[in-house]
């Protein structure tokens, strides 16, 4: 069964290829993605967030969630030196939204899971995760979109029970935000794609490894399971880290 | 549709240039990675993403040869059911770029340059690290289908639910 719904801004596609009917299980995971919307929007004044920079908000009183993905933040933005921050130079306070997107879907994939689904796909605005397979024999094929072109593919990786993520600034301008200074990572970048178990993780290091540039594609993979495929301005391509390169037929 | 060659031709621009750029001299010398660049031009799908620990047979001759007289295919096993396409010229970052594609079904079996950009020096000399990453690249694209695209955030406003479903379903 497939299904998409609007949430936090961007369309959000269920792809299930288990034989069955999920409805109930795509309507938790789908809770779970409006649940981190209102709690993590920096655009609804009610949301933990916008408390916290209102000073409404201690941190004794902080959720769980917040808690988790204040970690997972933290953690980033020492590994890499602060190109990746939630809080940035001249920003509005603390702004999760580099987090709380890959965070929340990867926890959407989980209750899907956990409601029975072995083989499915979720792609929330083009950071996607899979489980098991797409058909009997084969994984997912999931192309990467050339940054210049919406409709040319420029590679095709086959995924199982991981994560793809991709950065870049040709969809919503400069967008990602160097943590060392607040301003617009000035990329030699076009786009980096991170493959890794968790969206959570790909997520953020993608946005790091597109702060960092080119020398953040060696930091990703060293400090953390995963690959990296990035395209440079010029068109070229670079890569670290071990690639599902062989697509099924 | 012309979009749909852009990529392509930048791909096309890129290894022919290294076949007529480097030639033949060095197809021995300058071991799997040359022949495995050259090769995406000429060889069938099949043997997509392996880096040619096999010998490249004439993929690598025929990737320069067809390049020069700027026509034809290459002599390719798949040879039944094909069809070849000339796109449109398309400018790249590196000048105007005109290719032809030949299709075995639907796999693409062949890309011939019918135009190139002028500096070919320039975009021989940025791409020749990427090279051996990109014909890897262009073999595993051919991939029969495409369950999901992965690219940067795209927000509801530019795109309604609809696209996502129908990218999803390339």
């Amino acid at each position: 069964m497939r299904h998409v719904q609007t949430v936090m801004g961007f369309p959000i596609s269920v792809d299930i290829r288990d034989a069955g009917d999920f409805t109930e299980g795509v309507a938790s995971a789908f809770d779970a993605l409006s649940d981190a919307d209102r709690r993590f929007s920096s655009y609804r004044r009610d949301s933990e967030v916008s408390r916290i920079n209102r000073g409404l908000h201690p941190p004794a009183d902080y959720s769980d969630d917040l808690r988790e993905v204040l970690a997972v933040g933290a953690s980033v933005q020492r590994s890499s030196h602060g190109a990746f921050a939630l809080r940035v130079p001249g920003g509005a306070g603390l702004d999760t939204d580099g987090v709380v997107k890959g965070w929340a879907v990867q926890r959407a994939a989980d209750i899907l899971a956990r409601a029975g689904a072995h083989n499915f796909c979720i792609n929330a605005g083009g950071d996607i995760v899979v489980r098991g397979n797409a058909d009997e024999h084969s994984g997912w094929n999931i192309g990467v979109r050339s940054p210049w072109d919406a409709t040319t593919m420029i590679a095709v990786f086959s995924l199982h029970d991981e994560a793809i993520a991709t950065s870049g600034a040709y969809e919503r301008g400069d967008h990602i935000v160097d943590g060392r200074t607040g301003l617009a990572a000035h990329a030699d970048l076009a786009s980096v794609s991170v493959i890794a178990p968790s969206l959570t993780m790909a997520d953020v290091l993608a946005t790091a490894v597109f702060a960092l540039g080119a020398d953040g594609l060696e930091w990703a993979v060293h400090d953390y399971q995963c690959s990296v495929f990035a395209v440079r301005s010029d068109g070229s391509m670079i890569t670290a880290g071990p690639l599902p390169r062989e697509a099924a037929a | 549709m012309n979009k749909k060659w852009r990529g392509t031709a930048l791909f096309a621009t890129i290894l022919v240039t290294m076949g007529l750029t480097i030639g033949l001299k060095l197809y021995t010398g300058a071991g799997a990675n040359l022949a495995a660049a050259s090769s995406a031009v000429g060889v069938p799908a099949a043997s997509a993403g392996t880096p040619s620990s096999q010998p490249t047979t004439s993929a690598s001759p025929s990737a320069s040869a067809t390049s020069s007289s700027s026509s034809g295919t290459t002599s390719s096993a798949a040879a039944t059911g094909t069809a070849t396409i000339s796109g449109a010229v398309e400018q790249t970052p590196y000048g105007p770029v005109q290719v032809s594609v030949t299709f075995s079904g639907t796999k693409i079996t062949a890309v011939t340059e019918l135009q190139s950009p002028n500096d070919r020096d320039r975009s021989v000399e940025i791409n020749s690290q990427a090279a051996p990453i990109l014909a890897q690249e262009v073999l595993s694209k051919q991939s029969a289908h495409i369950d999901s695209v992965s690219g940067a955030t795209y927000t509801s406003q530019g795109y309604a639910a609809s696209v996502q479903a129908a990218i999803d379903k390339r």
